[in-house]
């Protein structure tokens, strides 16, 4: 029963036992995390690839972080940030023509082009050239900026699309979430969120640089939405429609940002 | 005897290290952006005398037609980028740290004499506390690079809705030059920040990790 009592002293550690202390618990510590990180890395480079939807391509955490983030940007979207404007002097004489996905085909005609217009499922609206040449003409010198990384700055000529909105009287279906605009061969696609196709100067343009739009920039009508990169700028205009899920994106689908806000 | 000395805060070298593959990950996934539209070149008398990059380089990193792949990792790790700067930044102004850290009246004159020391050229260097002159320089430009480039960042990403940004930065186009330039200076720093902590040493690669040097005290 002696030492029951009795508490054991721990010795004073030494510095030498401090120094090596500290030490093991610093560097156990430090390559824990490390290796929790590069695990983590290793995770999500290999992550699953997710199921193909209105999006697809990407793997499944990264998306899920894309989808987040344009959740956070939308809370700061404004569209009384209007896109800065440049004098007609400054646009580009020779516009750059990056693409021709869904306007390849060959014989199209611009003259016989309709745009069909889905008021609802069974509701459409057929309209000419001159139908949206009869609404006032709004022209927008911009710098046009690629999700590739260039920008150039270009002259374009067309009707709001919030003045097409009112003249066609589809305010009803601008309260819908989203706009769908679809080539006439249905090979490129875009959808938009309708905060920025209400963007006062997202047009439907069928002019570029004071002359009718050439078929490589998308004769007769085009998108041009200047809170987007260009890739939802569609060319060659067959349909618009409106819903509350998003419709389906050509670039949505390879990978890229569904969003692809500016 | 031996003693131990502090040095680095565990805010700071948690910091430093959650930094270095952040970082990695934003220049690697950055260079699979930047791919793209890889126009930048370093110009001299109408000679190319650098292109970024090189076909070789493209090939040995594997880094062609990977463009949506790189902006969600891009796009992802910013957000890491920026909480972890915020918190260090945070932490370095309101400890006092930055004392330690920001260059003085003195720090530019003394870099120089820091310099033809480490150069061999002068016999002695200036007396220091934590950091000497060239460190307090180096280490408070890449702080102030790395907000630069969530500045110019920000100002490619969201050039409408944050014009102003955009605006500060000197426009879309040389934002995004800012951009890679500022990467290529980290590269830079890199190089010489790993030789000279070669240099330095056990004891002093030693604190970043368990904050504290051993020195010898009567």
């Amino acid at each position: 029963m002696q030492h029951a009592n009795h508490k054991k002293h721990k010795p004073e550690l030494t510095v030498q036992q401090k120094i090596n202390r500290r030490n093991f618990i610093s560097f156990t510590a430090f390559f824990v995390v490390g290796g929790a990180m590069f695990g983590g890395w290793k995770w999500l480079a290999n992550a699953p690839e997710e199921t193909p939807g209105i999006t697809a391509g990407a793997r499944r955490p990264l998306r899920r972080a894309l989808n987040k983030t344009e959740l956070f940007f939308r809370r700061i979207f404004s569209s009384s940030h209007p896109v800065k404007t440049y004098p007609k002097s400054r646009a580009a004489k020779r516009v750059r023509v990056n693409g021709d996905i869904g306007i390849d085909d060959e014989g199209f005609n611009p003259q016989q082009w309709q745009l069909t217009v889905m008021k609802g499922p069974e509701d459409a609206l057929q309209l000419t050239l001159n139908d949206l040449q009869a609404l006032p003409k709004t022209e927008l010198v911009f710098d046009f900026k690629c999700v590739e990384g260039w920008d150039q700055v270009q002259y374009w000529g067309g009707v709001k699309f919030t003045d097409f909105i009112a003249h066609y009287g589809l305010q009803e279906q601008a309260k819908k979430q989203y706009v769908g605009m679809v080539t006439p061969n249905g090979e490129y696609y875009v959808g938009l969120d309708m905060p920025s196709a209400l963007h006062p100067q997202t047009l439907l343009a069928y002019e570029m640089n004071g002359q009718p739009l050439a078929l490589e920039h998308g004769a007769p009508l085009r998108l041009i939405i200047p809170v987007k990169y260009g890739i939802k700028s569609l060319k060659r205009i067959g349909t618009i429609s409106f819903s509350n899920e998003r419709p389906p994106d050509y670039w949505a689908e390879q990978g890229y940002d569904y969003y692809s806000g500016l | 005897m031996k003693a131990i000395k502090e040095k680095h805060s565990l805010l700071m070298r948690w910091t430093h290290w959650v930094n270095f593959p952040v970082l990695a990950a934003m220049i690697w996934s950055g260079m699979l952006i930047y791919w793209a539209n890889d126009v930048y070149t370093i110009n001299v008398g109408g000679r190319t005398l650098v292109q970024f990059f090189p076909q070789w380089f493209y090939n040995a990193l594997h880094i062609p037609y990977r463009l949506a792949e790189g902006m969600a990792w891009h796009f992802l790790f910013m957000w890491f980028f920026m909480l972890n700067g915020l918190l260090y930044l945070l932490y370095t102004i309101f400890s006092g740290a930055w004392r330690e850290l920001a260059p003085n009246r003195h720090s530019f004159k003394e870099a120089w004499q820091v310099l033809l020391h480490d150069l061999h050229i002068r016999k002695t260097a200036p007396p220091q506390n934590k950091y000497n002159a060239a460190q307090r320089i180096a280490y408070t430009a890449i702080i102030i690079m790395g907000i630069g480039s969530v500045a110019t960042g920000l100002a490619i990403y969201k050039p409408v809705q944050l014009y102003w940004l955009c605006w500060l930065c000197g426009g879309y186009h040389f934002a995004r030059i800012l951009h890679f330039a500022l990467t290529i200076g980290y590269v830079l720093f890199f190089v010489v920040h790993v030789v000279q902590v070669i240099l330095a040493g056990w004891n002093n690669f030693r604190s970043v990790v368990s904050g504290f040097e051993v020195v010898e005290e009567a």
